[in-house]
């Protein structure tokens, strides 16, 4: 994706103070509603999910004094779309030490849409093991759902139309802390 | 764009790279409860061979099973195979059936390749090992292996085997697997050395992008890696070499030379090995020899070419030079 | 039979002139000749040649009719401008005695579109160990004069000299396939870069030169003549050149496929390129066209190898060796040859028609084209460009590597002793 082209003709909805403090809050709910958060283990979608569970860790640490296990899970071969592109190049499933057996869950990504790649998330935990439960946490949420899925943890709902875009970057990936609005590219 | 895996020489460098990176994911789910993905569920594989090879066939049948597919084997061992028409015979019966992809060991050179460009089957073709052509799963799983011992696990995704000095002894002439290891470790950036008897050496060999040398002892202490190929005993009655003992003297790897190699170079094996001929029990049951690991890693290979190959709509994996062909 | 006018021709590529044709012989040739009484065929500047004689065709028959038959073989070889072949012994029953050799010789004389001249086996059953009746095929009705194993190599150097010996009685000669069996054992293409690659087991040039190297001396040691078919390597050649250069009796082919084709093609894996001796290199090619040009190499001989479509529609280490070339041989020459300023028309006549007629004594074929001879001709149209179609060959086999590629030439029109048996590319 061409981000000239982004910046060009998309607007900015989160900018990177706006991205911090909706992590803190969603850090803040996370240890509410999990009693403490003793048992969370963060698993980020790659890319920028596994970024975003990082840096919710980081805040998870500051506001608990533990150490919060923080993982990555790949979700590309367990895609309903595989047959419609070629093949991705895979990305690191990271699972923490202690595994997730018996534990909350709390699955972590930028965006969520159509919540296929959340679907293929739950199929992809089934074959790693049984966690006590499983929740959801997205910087943004942008409405058009496919499947009966909703989030558990919203930074930002941003109600969109299908023909908008939107990108989340993020400093580790993409050398600046943003969310854009744009318009669909018609090439 | 063709869907088949013929011949290491048709990896590029990305490629290769890719497939490696993806057999380091496949790898992780070994470590898992579930060995098993949804990836291929609903396409058919059929692993044909037309030649003996348990390990093969096992390594490709764990794969395939792993990425969820529906496996058909098809062994036509020692049967009516003198005959070409059965390979296109056979060929068109799995076609009939409607498998997606063939994963063929033949006898005979270049079957493969006629399989994937004759136009008796649309189906994917993936070379098990043909004749004394090809081997393109095991060159990527040597190089996989390399690449962990060699580079590291982690710090080697993305990464080729630039500047390793790699050396492969024994018989160059009648094996695939050093065809195919000559080939990928070019492309992937590694110094090949071939050391075999005069003999066992191909005429034309000098147009392989490697060296070649008469002299085992002299190559060890510059090797990070020294693969021993099997030296076949009926070899020894065509004249290839007078006697096992004057072979295993000056090409079989003992203690003495391992010793020899730095500290950190590996000791590798397609299998099935000949002890005593052509590695001694003392080096095959040493730490630095990776012919288990070989076999593990075979399987995380194979599952990333079935994936790379068979996941998508169409393959991931580009073969420019099969369409020039 | 009546008389025929010519007009228009171009006589071994020189200036259009007429020729007379009057029943099976030439009556004259010259400019403006009166067609008065004869059939007119304008030839427009196509070249005219003496009727082509092959020296080494496979026609099968006994024994392979599925691939093909003297009555098929005789069409495709009237089909390339052909009035004589000489049908190699490798049938089934092998033409190792004096019936096998009459009965080809005769289907030949029924069918009338070629004069097959059969070739003996040196040895019975091909076999190398026990000489044919070489004596008794000669003196048959088929009058054999070239005697060969063609297929296998007469390796063994004493069968080889009696053999070389022994014809001297009544002027036979051997045609010698040069293939040491045991450095060939399992080959399947040259033996070179190309073989390093493809893991084919390789044929090496050293195989087929040994034994040429062998055989001139064998021949010049016992005073009799020898023909190696099929020459196919460098090395070869400056064998042969140093043989001629002693005095030494020896007479040398070379395949058409040899002069054009490379071992590059087995790449493909395509067994279409698989042949007996195999493709070679580039730079035996080149030496190969020098040699055919200055005269080390006498002949161009087809080897025409009919096979089934099964037998090469295959893997290539269970294919078949062998190609079809009877009806691309002449635009193959063109193109390698004539089209490259190697050869004249008359050398390609000298090499494609009165030499091979000369090395097995083939009575009327391969004589000028002049008042009073034999009227065994072809006609040319060597501006014609077109790229192979198997599908129309007279040959039951479609085995030919040139499929789909495009060659200079085609022949019009064949006569054998005044009968048209091909008009208009169409055979009659």
């Amino acid at each position: 994706m061409d981000t000239q082209q982004y910046e060009s003709d998309a607007r900015p909805v989160l900018e990177a103070p706006d991205i911090a403090r909706v992590l803190t809050r969603i850090a803040h709910e996370i240890v509410e509603r999990a009693k403490g958060a003793d048992d969370v283990v963060l698993l980020g979608i790659p890319t920028r999910g596994v970024f975003l569970a990082q840096r919710l860790a980081v805040k998870l640490e500051e506001i608990t004094d533990r150490k919060i296990p923080v993982g990555s899970l790949d979700i590309t071969m367990y895609r309903d779309d595989l047959r419609m592109h070629p093949p991705r190049a895979l990305a690191r499933t990271d699972i923490p030490g202690d595994g997730i057996d018996g534990r909350l869950v709390v699955l972590v990504d930028d965006v969520l849409f159509s919540g296929r790649t959340i679907r293929a998330a739950l199929d992809a935990l089934n074959d790693i093991g049984r966690p006590r439960a499983v929740q959801l946490a997205v910087l943004v949420d942008r409405g058009h759902r496919e499947l009966p899925i909703r989030a558990d943890y919203v930074g930002k709902n941003l109600p969109t139309s299908l023909r908008e875009t939107v990108k989340v970057q993020l400093a580790e990936e993409d050398g600046r802390d943003t969310v854009l609005l744009g318009a669909k590219q018609t090439p | 764009m063709q869907r088949h895996l013929i011949s290491a020489a048709d990896l590029t460098r990305d490629d290769a790279v890719l497939i490696l990176d993806t057999a380091e994911e496949m790898a992780r789910v070994a470590d898992r409860p579930i060995k098993k993905l949804p990836t291929l569920r609903g396409r058919t594989v059929v692993n044909l061979f037309f030649e003996d090879s348990t390990r093969t066939r096992i390594s490709f049948e764990a794969a395939e099973k792993r990425l969820s597919a529906d496996v058909i084997n098809f062994t036509a061992k020692g049967s009516s195979v003198s005959k070409g028409e059965s390979l296109k015979d056979t060929a068109q019966t799995l076609e009939a059936m409607g498998v997606d992809a063939v994963v063929i060991r033949h006898g005979a050179s270049g079957a493969p390749y006629r399989l994937a460009t004759s136009g008796w089957i649309d189906a994917a073709v993936i070379n098990a090992g043909d004749g004394t052509h090809q081997h393109p799963t095991q060159a990527l799983l040597d190089a996989f292996t390399m690449r962990r011992r060699l580079v590291g696990r982690d710090a080697g995704l993305g990464q080729d085997l630039a500047g390793k000095r790699i050396t492969l002894v024994g018989d160059i002439l009648h094996s695939r697997v050093a065809r195919s290891n000559v080939d990928l470790l070019h492309t992937l950036g590694a110094e090949v050395t071939l050391v075999a008897p005069p003999t066992l050496v191909p005429v034309g060999v000098e147009a392989w992008p490697c060296e070649v040398s008469y002299d085992l002892d002299s190559t060890l202490s510059k090797s990070d890696a020294v693969m021993l190929l099997r030296v076949q005993r009926e070899r020894m009655n065509a004249a290839f070499f007078p006697t096992e003992r004057e072979y295993s003297r000056r090409y079989g790897l003992d203690g003495d030379r391992m010793a020899k190699m730095p500290e950190h170079a590996i000791v590798m094996h397609p299998g099935p090995m000949v002890r005593g001929m052509e590695i001694t029990a003392e080096v095959a049951d040493s730490d630095r020899c990776t012919v288990v690991e070989q076999v593990a890693n075979g399987v995380s290979i194979r599952m990333a070419v079935l994936y790379l190959l068979l996941g998508g709509n169409e393959p991931a994996v580009s073969h420019a030079r099969i369409e020039e062909k | 039979m009546s008389k025929i006018l010519i007009r228009g021709a171009k006589i071994l590529g020189g200036e259009p002139q007429d020729v007379l044709i009057d029943g099976s012989q030439i009556a004259a040739v010259g400019v403006g000749l009166s067609a008065e009484g004869a059939e007119v065929v304008e030839a427009e500047g196509k070249v005219l040649l003496p009727g082509l004689v092959d020296l080494h065709t496979h026609l099968r028959e006994p024994g392979r009719e599925d691939s093909e038959t003297v009555l098929t073989g005789t069409r495709a070889a009237a089909s390339g401008g052909y009035t004589a072949v000489f049908a190699m012994a490798n049938t089934f029953p092998v033409a190792d005695t004096a019936g096998v050799v009459e009965q080809v010789y005769r289907l030949g004389q029924e069918h009338g579109y070629c004069d097959v001249q059969p070739i003996g086996a040196v040895t019975v059953g091909l076999e190398g160990k026990k000489l044919a009746e070489l004596g008794a095929m000669h003196e048959s009705a088929a009058g054999v004069t070239v005697f060969s194993d063609d297929g296998k190599c007469v390796d063994d150097a004493v069968i080889m000299r009696r053999a070389l010996e022994y014809v001297k009685a009544f002027g036979g000669v051997v045609a010698q396939h040069a293939q040491e069996p045991r450095l060939t054992e399992g080959a399947q293409m040259n033996e070179g870069v190309v073989s390093a690659e493809l893991g084919l087991g390789g044929w090496p040039a050293v195989a087929e030169e040994s034994i040429i190297a062998r055989d001139v001396l064998l021949a010049e040691h016992v005073g009799s003549r020898v023909h190696i078919c099929h020459l196919s390597t460098a090395g070869s050649v400056e064998i042969v050149r140093w043989a001629k250069s002693r005095g030494i009796d020896v007479t040398a082919e070379v395949t058409p496929h040899h002069l054009l084709l490379t071992d590059e093609l087995v790449r493909s894996y395509n067994p279409v390129f698989k042949v007996n001796p195999p493709l070679r290199t580039e730079r035996d090619v080149l030496a190969l066209r020098e040699a055919l040009a200055d005269g080390t190499i006498d002949i161009v001989a087809t080897d025409h190898a009919p096979h089934p479509h099964e037998d090469k529609d295959c893997e290539w280490a269970a294919a078949a060796m062998g190609m079809v070339g009877l009806e691309t041989a002449l635009s193959v020459v063109q193109e390698t040859m004539v089209d490259t300023g190697l050869l004249t028309w008359a050398g390609v006549a000298e090499r494609m028609s009165a030499k091979p007629a000369e090395i097995g004594r083939a009575a009327g074929h391969g004589r000028p084209v002049s008042a009073g001879e034999p009227a065994n001709l072809t006609l040319v149209d060597t501006e014609y460009r077109g790229s192979v179609d198997p599908a129309g060959f007279a040959s039951r086999s479609r085995n030919t590597p040139y499929e789909g590629r495009e060659l200079p030439g085609r022949v019009t029109r064949t006569w054998l002793r005044g009968k048209a048996t091909l008009v208009d590319g169409k055979l009659t």
